[in-house]
């Protein structure tokens, strides 16, 4: 039992590596939220009116609610008025047209990252959008993109642009109503991603947002709308990194997906918020709210390595309104330290023919308390629904804990639902066969625990694979069951 | 919380209270305890998470009538003789309303050491012991009964002791006006290595909209075996609420089955302790419901302890608009290692109308441990079916297979022999009555 201790003490002590800060001259407006925050940040960026009243709407209602306390985790309360709700890179004069004309301190940040934003890195094939604590700095490939009809462009630019898309779309699949984190982002979103793919087209190329949070004392609060026409297909990857604090900072995104009649949407997130230290002392709340709507015999695919944030509470969710409609939900969640995860997914049935498919992975180390939470819900209409879930924790060391509670209601008795659940830790058995076999302890723990992931591993794109088998070793480092 | 509905109070509480305290003044405190706990919460309703899918608006608008005092009509030995276990050799304790009666109770030889009575007669020296187990429950209708108990069973076995015969509580209603409500509280107190088999069933002879609530606290000692079947089968417009809170000796071995059958809304809590290394607690419940029927199942294992196994197992068959609620929660405590716990929910589902709503919990804090949980939901599975048929079954006879071996399942881990077997003709001759096959 000493070695064990020992072990995880050396695993506690692993470094965060994006944690730097990038010196940059930033706009922020002072902390405190209200009508003149929400106008404020309207006014900055040039917003049509039918928005700013959508916001103000969104933040009279948000008054009136009340902070959840459901999931199971445990923060003191966040003071809202304490938070600077915009803040983004100072620009010079007009704003950079290209990426050629973006402050080279900041492509700087995002090539330590390991971002490729230069168009050079048109070998990595994939798309950028990279956005800086507010505000989206540049997206690459846009002119290829434009060539197959696709938009991919921050959403400020995208209401500027496409206003009667955003208009349409925004908000229909997580209503401003919906709930207090979500409602707090519709009253102050400052950016994020906007993708429309036209009807029939397949993306020619990965579509990826990266996050970064850099200035102290902000919220980031993103919004994302994709929207894919009838038979398109597009697949989106969502990175994020922050610089180590000792405050915790919030981030409370939207992501909503809409995939029409035959379409097919892929969004696939590798979440790495600074996680705090081993005290627990800052690290990012990440609040999000994610949530994808399917028409006939469209599919959505969420798939998410979660490593990072302080407390993460997410569960995106995929409402199969459409007849023969799929939705998949496919996580790994590591908590270590002093991290709390509540994550998990909502699958709701509506139409006839509808399947589901619920992974999820959770790996407890540390002092990490990590929960899934999910509700598989059948309307009475859904004849056929079909769902599978799945979800397995794997504890590491004796002070972490694992959680389940899933919600199963089924309204039509064709529904054929299954729901299992084990428990389970690296065992020192395990560990001396491997040892015996020549494998180091940590090759061997890197290896269970990489097993374990798989199945959720193999649903993400390639490159992202390897990144997020990469970053579970290095989030394991030094521990042994 | 809704309030109590006071436009109609048909029995005041301070009325109460001054008849309620010839039953042992010593209780006062607890139940004064309880009407301020109640009178803070009022009724549950569906924002409480626990409640979410279990609306008690419907007792919460009944008048309110606690019988406090015998209703007049008396009841016969031959209005008895054909219920449910009225045959089985047992000791007999029967309540009516919520009141013992003596001239229907039959109690033989058991030996010495063992205490076979109604709680009223047995109280003195033991009312520290009322509400130990049950008092750090929230839950209103604890509350309520904690202000209105009246009766109940005392079961109490010496260490070393076994019960000779069951014993059978059988608690009947003949209330025939809505809202007459009988608080019931039991106590069973099994000394060390004990051993004993416990039956308990609640049926009504009434029709109107009565109310049931019934409080068990169960202290189980080091190595006792116990056995506790609890049989549920009122009319279907009662309202049946019972909470079941035990603590479990080391080694101790305790089995609790639970088939409702009966009743417009059921409610079981059911609260296992287990902090003591080396139990074995095993929950095991059948419901069939039909008609507008709701049974709720929602229990709290707390693995307090390690080395210690539990395991839940419930099976629903829910036709018409009926509905099953099933809500799991196993607890394991930090240094609870070796935990061995086992939950499975299984719901059948018959008709278009009918609902399942289930939430199998695992909330872990130990890393030694094996945990795991599971619950379907769905109709007959067609490969099943469709495998009898090949070998040479018609379609309802291999239903009437599928359905009877589904909700075998949970009667045949009845210990007890005489008990299974007259439960297991029952739920057969039940699902027969009421299914059709083809």
């Amino acid at each position: 039992m000493r070695a064990d201790t020992d072990t995880i003490d050396e695993f506690v002590a692993s470094d965060y590596k994006y944690g730097f800060v990038t010196d940059i001259e930033s706009e922020s407006i002072k902390p405190g939220l209200g009508e003149e925050t929400v106008r404020f940040i309207s006014a900055k960026k040039n917003e049509p009116e039918w928005l700013l009243e959508w916001r103000l709407k969104a933040l009279r209602c948000w008054e009136k609610l009340e902070c959840p306390t459901w999931p199971h985790v445990d923060y003191p309360p966040v003071d809202f008025q304490d938070i600077s709700y915009y803040s983004a890179p100072k620009k010079k004069g007009d704003g950079p047209k290209s990426l050629d004309e973006v402050d080279p301190k900041l492509l700087e940040t995002y090539e330590k990252l390991g971002v490729p934003l230069h168009e050079r890195a048109r070998l990595a094939g994939v798309a950028v959008d990279a956005v800086f604590d507010s505000e989206s700095i540049g997206t690459t490939f846009k002119e290829d993109l434009a060539k197959a009809g696709v938009i991919f462009c921050s959403i400020s630019e995208a209401v500027q642009e496409y206003p009667e898309l955003v208009k349409k779309h925004l908000g229909t699949v997580v209503p401003y109503t919906d709930n207090f984190y979500a409602t707090l982002n519709s009253a102050v979103f400052s950016d994020g991603s906007f993708v429309y793919i036209p009807k029939g087209t397949r993306c020619p190329m990965e579509l990826s947002t990266y996050f970064r949070i850099n200035a102290a004392n902000t919220g980031q609060f993103e919004r994302t709308l994709i929207i894919a026409e009838e038979g398109s297909h597009v697949s989106y990857l969502e990175g994020c990194t922050a610089p180590m604090r000792d405050e915790n900072q919030l981030h409370a995104a939207v992501v909503e997906l809409i995939a029409l009649d035959n379409a097919e949407i892929k969004y696939s997130t590798v979440q790495n918020w600074y996680p705090g230290d081993e005290q627990g002392r800052g690290g990012i709340y990440n609040f999000v709210t994610k949530r994808g709507l399917c028409k006939t015999s469209a599919k959505i695919s969420w798939t998410q390595v979660e490593t990072g944030s302080a407390i993460t509470w997410k569960y995106p969710s995929v409402i199969l309104k459409g007849d023969n409609s799929t939705g998949e939900f496919y996580s790994v969640a590591l908590t270590n330290n002093m991290q709390q995860a509540d994550t998990g997914t909502k699958m709701v049935h509506l139409g006839k023919n509808t399947r589901s498919t619920i992974v999820s992975k959770g790996i407890s180390a540390g002092r990490g308390q990590n929960s899934y939470r999910g509700l598989v819900q059948v309307g009475k209409k859904a004849t056929n629904a079909r769902n599978f879930s799945q979800c397995d924790s794997l504890l590491i060391g004796d002070q972490c804990g694992a959680h389940t509670f899933p919600y199963i209601e089924a309204k039509n008795p064709s529904a054929n639902i299954e729901h299992e659940a084990t428990t389970s830790k690296i065992g020192e058995d395990q560990i001396f066969y491997c040892n015996q076999r020549g494998l180091e302890t940590q090759d061997a723990v890197n290896m269970i625990v990489n097993g374990f992931c798989k199945e959720v591993f193999r649903e993400l794109p390639m490159e992202f694979a390897m990144e997020a088998q990469k970053l579970l070793d290095v989030s394991l480092e030094g521990s042994v069951g | 919380m809704s309030q109590v509905d006071t436009a109609n109070p048909a029995v005041e509480p301070v009325e109460a209270f001054t008849k309620l305290e010839q039953n042992g003044a010593a209780l006062m405190p607890l139940r004064k305890a309880g009407l301020a706990r109640f009178s803070e919460s009022g009724y549950s309703t569906l924002r409480d998470e626990d409640w979410r899918f279990t609306n008690v608006k419907p007792i919460a608008e009944l008048p309110f009538r606690p019988t406090i005092d015998p209703l007049g009509q008396g009841i016969g030995q031959d209005q008895l003789g054909n219920v449910t276990f009225g045959q089985l050799d047992a000791d007999r304790l029967v309540f009516v309303d919520g009141h013992f009666n003596a001239d229907l109770s039959q109690i033989g030889d058991q030996p010495s050491g063992v205490t076979v009575t109604h709680l009223v007669s047995g109280l003195a020296g033991l009312e520290r012991e009322a509400g130990s187990l049950s008092g750090g429950d929230d839950n209103p209708f604890v509350a309520l009964n904690d202000a209105f108990f009246t009766d109940g069973a005392l079961i109490r076995i010496a260490d070393n002791q076994c019960l000779t015969k069951p014993v059978h509580l059988l608690f009947v209603t003949t209330a025939g006006k809505d809202g007459e409500a009988a608080h019931i509280r039991n106590w069973i107190i099994a000394g060390a290595n004990s051993q004993g088999t416990i039956i308990e069933s609640h049926l009504s002879l009434g029709q109107a909209a009565t109310v049931t609530n019934v409080v068990t606290e169960t202290r189980i000692g080091d190595g006792a075996n116990l056995e506790h079947v609890k049989f549920q089968d009122q009319s279907a417009k009662a309202f049946h609420l019972a909470s079941l809170h035990s603590e479990l000796g080391r080694d101790a071995r305790y089995a609790f089955h639970s088939i409702a059958l009966g009743a417009r809304l059921s409610r079981n809590n059911l609260r296992m302790r287990l902090a003591k290394p080396g139990i074995e607690c095993v929950l095991n419940g059948l419901y069939m419901m039909r008609g507008q029927q709701l049974a709720d199942h929602h229990m709290i294992v707390e693995h307090a302890a390690p080395h210690c196994d539990s395991h839940e197992y419930f099976n629903g068959i829910l036709d018409d608009q009926s509905r099953g609620v099933f809500h799991g929660r196993i607890l394991v405590q930090p240094g609870a290692q070796k935990t061995d716990a086992k939950q499975t929910n299984k719901n059948l589902l018959l008709s278009d109308d009918a609902t399942a709503n289930t939430k199998p919990q695992l909330e872990i804090y130990a890393d030694d441990v094996k945990c795991t949980h599971g619950a379907t939901i769905g109709e007959m599975d067609d490969d099943s079916i469709f495998y009898l048929r090949t070998r040479g079954l018609d379609p309802s006879t291999a239903r009437r297979m599928l359905l009877h071996g589904f909700a075998g399942e949970i009667v045949e881990r009845i210990r007890h022999d005489a008990v299974r077997e007259e439960l297991d003709a029952l739920v057969w001759g039940r699902l027969e009555a009421v299914h059709k096959f083809d």
